[in-house]
């Protein structure tokens, strides 16, 4: 009873999507006031998604019904499930889950399911943005990976979730370290490039391709991909933080408060990101990954194989 | 070889407000060809005009398009005095001059707007719309209206501009130059605008001179065009002001000479406020005699045309109007293939088309022949009314 509590309220799926549905809207908040606009009101991502439940599912007629329908609900569930693996270890303290790999490999599940659900939709503008998310992954995943390396290499080797925080509560963030910055200048990146936020959105340009990936997706099906996106606005901070921001503090409050301040500054980095860019062409998002990211995450590898 | 498949921009598209369709031929991601097609929205202004009296049509020209809604009466008027072959009062002509560059200052900032939507930048959307705001609230201090500002007649202007709003204006012009240099400087400065903008969608000269570009489309390219200059209408040829022109042809070069420009109008309104005489503000029009008369502005998308022909009746017998969408949309053909997807949504919008003007369709064979001829166009309006009656049911007698 007790795990189903945790799986499903606290601190699993309802908490994730109230923290995500506040952290979307703090991050559309932070872009309004950019913009001089007054922007939503706190519930909007709520409402955004109820809307969605209510209304019916178009299913394209030339489409390949079965993954066209899979693809939202299993991107939706490995997400929760990465969800409950990271929330079970940083608010519950368990650790008999929680090797870094597996979440790599369950935060790639959406992406490759995004993928599929559009080329399942024989939408020639879903092909379009499909082919465009398959080169953004080919950058963004990878540059994660090498941020991850660095996490591993600066915990000696240790890839359980619970002992890299442990370690960081022994020794210190990993933040504070050069190495770390590094990696979480990367891991930043990933997070902007994996929620398609701009200058990322290459594969879901609303002006040039309409959407691209989501374009035939309507009513809960749509709903689905925008709950598994909300779970992540609130889990990818989250594991960032995790991974490169661990504080030593004892007392709970302490600890939740430091969480949130971290998660805002987050989220506020990221949206000064989005207000002082426009969005790159998928060439430009290649290069800049892989011509100046990766090279700075190889100088990161480095700093964290000396001990900086 | 990549397998050649079609990317639909329009009828209707986030990327245009209005409808309009661009057959983007692609391999991949990159255009190879583009076939575009409009014609969606056509209204019969011209034929309108045929059956309203001199006065009206400068409200219904006026109402050809929100954006440009000083530039097709003004160009209507122009052709009215000059088939009357009278002079405006000095007063008119500097109240014209101020509700034009006005106009053009909120028609740039509303294109610079989209572009930075269109990129996906939607900072510079909002905060070229914000500067907007007050120049529409100039319009409507002078003329009560935020578009669509009824200020033009044959013969003068309908209404002054008071005295009380010279500060007002002058004001809210002083204002406006700090952030349209900010907005420069960011055009010129900023690496990722670079990027996006530059070397795309380039026009060659010969290209624009041969598509016969008009307007920021045209000056982008090197060709020195400005028909303020160039035709001397209303006091222009009175005031310092120079037309700006960029030899790239590239997006980088539309934006930024229509930043330029944008700061050239602010100039030109101060002269026009420094200079205005007083006195009349309309020369009387009794009736129309027969003959015809034509008016060209540079409206802030290129050159308007308007055509009239008088029997000496209270109507024209013909009314012809080229907006400079028409000839600027047809320039996409060189600009768009040869890039990405990204570049060709960005290249489309860039000659800051206005569909809604350019909307009266004509069809040629390679000899020269019309195909559709104006009875031919009603017969096929009436073949489909009938049609959908047939469909609905609707005619029962």
């Amino acid at each position: 009873m007790k795990a189903l509590f945790n799986y499903l309220i606290f601190p699993g799926f309802i908490f994730s999507l109230v923290i995500g549905g506040m952290g979307w809207w703090l991050e559309r908040k932070f872009t309004a006031r950019f913009q001089y606009r007054v922007g939503p009101p706190w519930y909007q991502t709520f409402l955004d998604i109820l809307k969605l439940f209510l209304k019916e599912t178009i299913i394209p007629g030339g489409a390949s019904k079965i993954l066209f329908i899979l693809s939202p609900l299993l991107t939706f569930s490995a997400v929760l499930m990465f969800n409950l693996m990271l929330t079970e270890n940083y608010f519950l303290d368990k650790s008999f889950v929680g090797d870094i790999l597996v979440m790599l490999y369950l935060l790639i599940i959406p992406s490759l399911f995004i993928i599929l659900g559009a080329s399942s939709s024989r939408n020639p503008l879903a092909l379009v943005g499909a082919s465009r998310e398959t080169k953004l992954m080919l950058s963004y995943e990878f540059i994660f990976i090498i941020s991850l390396v660095i996490i591993i290499i600066k915990s000696n080797g240790n890839l359980m979730l619970a002992d890299i925080l442990n370690n960081q509560i022994n020794r210190g963030m990993y933040l504070k370290s050069a190495s770390g910055t590094i990696g979480f200048i990367l891991a930043l990146f990933y997070i902007q490039a994996k929620l398609g936020i701009v200058p990322f959105d290459a594969a879901e340009a609303e002006q040039e391709i309409m959407s691209g990936t989501a374009i035939e997706y309507s009513g809960p099906l749509l709903g689905f991909y925008r709950i598994a996106k909300t779970l992540l606005y609130f889990s990818l901070p989250l594991f960032v933080i995790a991974l490169f921001g661990q504080i030593a503090i004892n007392n709970p409050l302490h600890k939740y408060s430091a969480f949130v301040i971290e998660y805002v500054l987050i989220l506020l980095l990221i949206s000064v990101i989005k207000n002082i860019n426009p969005r790159l062409r998928i060439k430009e998002i290649l290069g800049f990954f892989w011509f100046f990211l990766f090279p700075l995450g190889i100088l990161g590898i480095i700093l964290a194989i000396k001990g900086l | 070889m990549a397998e050649r498949k079609i990317v639909p921009i329009g009828p209707y598209h986030p990327l245009q407000e209005e409808p309009e369709f661009f057959k983007l031929i692609v391999e991949g991601e990159h255009v190879v060809e583009l076939e575009i097609d409009i014609g969606y929205n056509h209204r019969g202004i011209e034929k309108l005009a045929e059956e309203k009296h001199w006065d009206q049509i400068t409200f219904l020209v006026e109402r050809i398009c929100g954006i440009c809604s000083n530039s097709h009466p003004f160009a209507y008027c122009l052709a009215g005095e000059d088939l009357l072959g009278i002079e405006v009062p000095e007063r008119a002509n500097y109240i014209r001059m101020i509700i034009d560059e006005l106009q053009r200052l909120h028609s740039h900032l509303l294109w610079l707007g989209l572009a930075g939507h269109f990129i996906g930048y939607n900072t510079i959307w909002m905060w070229a719309w914000k500067a907007r705001e007050p120049v529409l609230d100039l319009f409507e201090l002078i003329s009560g209206n935020r578009q669509n500002y009824a200020m033009l007649k044959i013969g003068g202007v309908r209404r002054d501009i008071k005295e009380e709003a010279y500060p007002v204006i002058r004001k809210t012009i002083k204002n406006l130059y700090p952030t349209l240099k900010m907005f420069q400087k960011a055009i010129q400065d900023d690496p990722v605008i670079q990027t996006r903008t530059r070397g795309v969608g380039i026009l060659k000269k010969e290209d624009g001179i041969s598509f016969g570009a008009v307007g920021p489309t045209a000056r982008a390219s090197g060709i020195d065009i400005d028909v303020r200059r160039d035709d001397r209408y209303a006091r222009y040829d009175t005031l310092s002001w120079s037309v700006i022109t960029r030899n790239e042809g590239d997006i980088h070069a539309k934006l930024l000479v229509r930043v330029l420009e944008m700061i050239e109008s602010c100039s030109i309104i101060e002269q026009c406020l420094d200079r205005i005489p007083k006195g009349e503000i309309e020369t009387e029009v009794r009736d129309i005699p027969q003959g015809e008369g034509i008016g060209r502005v540079e409206a802030p998308r290129g050159e308007c045309f308007h055509y009239i022909r008088s029997d000496g009746t209270n109507r024209p017998v013909r009314h012809k109007i080229r907006a400079p969408s028409f000839v600027n949309v047809a320039t996409n053909l060189v600009t768009v293939p040869g890039y990405t997807i990204s570049d060709a949504a960005l290249t489309l919008a860039a000659v800051d088309p206005c569909y809604c003007c350019t909307e009266r369709s004509a069809a040629f064979t390679l000899t020269g022949e019309k195909i559709l001829k104006g009875e031919d166009l009603i017969r096929l309006s009436i073949e489909k009314t009938e049609k959908i009656k047939k469909i609905y049911g609707n005619d029962k007698k």
